[in-house]
């Protein structure tokens, strides 16, 4: 099912930096749909599109649509904040707030309205497990995030998106500052989460990619160079470029 | 062999010769004040008593003590504080988080740097002109503290708005994406991370309009008052100005008394000092970003 659908999306930041030019495509639900290519490519402006982060850039230009279930999210009319409830997002480096590990993950729900304790203390302990992390902060909740490893960190960040209870998760570059064993963790929740959530997932290297995608989507200087099914895109390219970039021969 | 003449100036030469310049330039700096602080100790600390820092002035200021003075300064600086800190912080938020950048706000921010290069005196009579005749507040503690205020504030907004600043943007995006709007941002996150730096601000910018005298000149200043002040349109005795009465238009006055007068007015000041650096550093501490 067609979870969000870009039509001729355009993005111009004012100077000039990564843009967009005339992307359509389709993010399947229930699934990992990978973007991939090299840096300046447009991945992570097409990301900040989706959640309307973009909307704190200095942008020249935005035009085309992006229907989420059939709903224009760059309408003028689009309630920016319940959007960014529905589709939450993953930073490269762990973007932690300077709270403690409990007040972190509340902190959407909080901004949100919600007040109860024991609600909030519920949807600590689930996102928490969710994540992973349950076990290893459960008796240190009031410490400061900042306390955590890397690994650690990042999957607050996800358990931190997760208690919001997002339709869909965009990571951008999300385990890029973290080493084998932690990325391979997060790389196995999100593909357990992929089961009942969208899944927007931007690697920063090719073996990541053809890891984590059933879907991916090649981007080179702002454009869609080619999609298909992971299979079609890591091992028979069509595109000379992707078949290129897919190789290594540049990158 | 000959060894090559200058050989002497090998680098480490040149880098022990570099600091020790630097250390001397230092002490050059820092002697006089000490020498001041020391001199201005022995000079007047005989005058120092508990009478002396509670007691109402008597013999026309030559004897008893400086409480009015005191207690002048003290309400000076609090009222300073109300009408500049409000609208200095909120100033600040403003020009950092929600002001475009355009020729506007270019031109607020070199108005600033401006104000804060003008004279004090100036602003005496600034504050005579609009506060004491126009509104006719008369020579009061309103009025003096009103003066002040304009003086302080381009010294709380700059300093509030770098401490602003300084707290990172990723703070702000995660804020956001997670939905919340730009003023919870602001409350929530870049507040609380920037008070130290602005509560630094707000103490050395109140401790600048603690001792200035012209600018309470005319504005709020009296040298005889037959009891303490007991409204804001009462006219207040204050040290800064105190100290320049006594020391130049008081025949027979007690050097120790003066001494003493600038004992207390540099402690109240140096406490400010410690009391900001004691903020900054345990902040800077506890930051775990």
């Amino acid at each position: 099912m067609d979870k969000l659908i870009l039509e001729n999306l355009n993005v111009q930041y004012s100077d000039g930096t990564e843009s967009l030019k005339n992307i359509n495509l389709k993010i399947q639900d229930r699934q990992v749909s990978v973007l991939f290519g090299p840096a300046g490519g447009g991945k992570s402006t097409l990301l900040r599109t989706l959640n309307r982060l973009n909307d704190l850039a200095d942008l020249r230009l935005q035009s085309g649509r992006v229907l989420l279930d059939g709903f224009d999210i760059l309408a003028k009319t689009t309630h920016v904040i319940a959007l960014r409830r529905r589709i939450g997002m993953v930073f490269s480096r762990p973007a932690l707030l300077p709270l403690t590990i409990y007040e972190n993950i509340v902190y959407g729900l909080r901004v949100a309205g919600e007040r109860r304790k024991t609600h909030l203390d519920g949807v600590v302990e689930k996102a928490l497990r969710q994540a992973v992390l349950w076990d290893e902060v459960y008796d240190r909740l009031n410490d400061s995030a900042f306390d955590l490893s890397g690994g650690q960190q990042q999957r607050l960040c996800i358990a931190r998106t997760l208690a919001l209870e997002p339709e869909v998760i965009l990571l951008d570059e999300p385990t890029s500052a973290l080493d084998p064993v932690s990325t391979a963790k997060i790389e196995s929740t999100m593909r357990d989460l992929a089961q009942h959530l969208t899944i927007i997932w931007a690697p920063h290297n090719t073996q990541q990619a053809a890891r984590m995608a059933d879907e991916a989507f090649f981007f080179l200087q702002g454009e869609l160079i080619e999609f298909g099914s992971a299979e079609h895109m890591f091992v028979r390219p069509q595109d000379k470029r992707t078949q290129d970039y897919v190789n290594g021969r540049f990158g | 062999m000959m060894r090559k003449p200058l050989a002497f100036f090998n680098n480490r030469r040149k880098q022990q010769i570099g600091f020790t310049l630097l250390g001397a330039a230092t002490l050059v700096m820092v002697l006089p004040i000490i020498v001041l602080i020391v001199y201005v100790i022995f000079a007047g600390i005989s005058a120092i008593s508990w009478e002396f820092l509670t007691a109402m002035p008597r013999d026309g200021m030559r004897a008893g003590g400086i409480l009015p003075a005191i207690l002048g300064t003290f309400y000076l600086t609090l009222g300073t504080a109300l009408f500049s800190v409000p609208p200095g912080v909120a100033a600040a938020i403003y020009l950092s988080e929600y002001a475009p950048d355009n020729a506007w706000t270019r031109a607020i921010r070199i108005a600033m740097t401006n104000l804060a290069g003008i004279p004090s005196v100036v602003y005496g009579l600034f504050g005579l002109g609009l506060f004491v005749i126009f509104l006719r507040f008369g020579t009061s503690i309103l009025a003096a503290s009103l003066t002040l205020s304009i003086m302080t504030l381009p010294v709380i907004i700059s300093t509030s708005e770098q401490a602003i600043r300084a707290v990172p943007t990723q703070f702000r995006t995660v804020s956001i994406s997670l939905g919340a709007t730009r003023w919870q941002t602001i409350w929530r996150v870049v507040l609380p991370e920037s008070l130290p730096g602005i509560m630094t601000g707000i103490i050395l910018g109140l401790e600048r309009a603690a001792g200035e005298t012209a600018p309470i000149l005319f504005t709020g200043a009296t040298f005889f008052l037959p009891r303490l002040p007991n409204s804001p349109m009462d006219a207040t005795m204050a040290l800064p100005y105190h100290l320049f009465v006594i020391s130049t238009q008081v025949p027979g006055m007690p050097l120790q008394i003066q001494y003493a007068t600038v004992m207390v007015l540099l402690v109240f000041v140096l406490t400010m000092n410690l009391v900001a650096a004691v903020i900054r550093s345990r902040a800077r501490a506890r930051r775990k970003w």
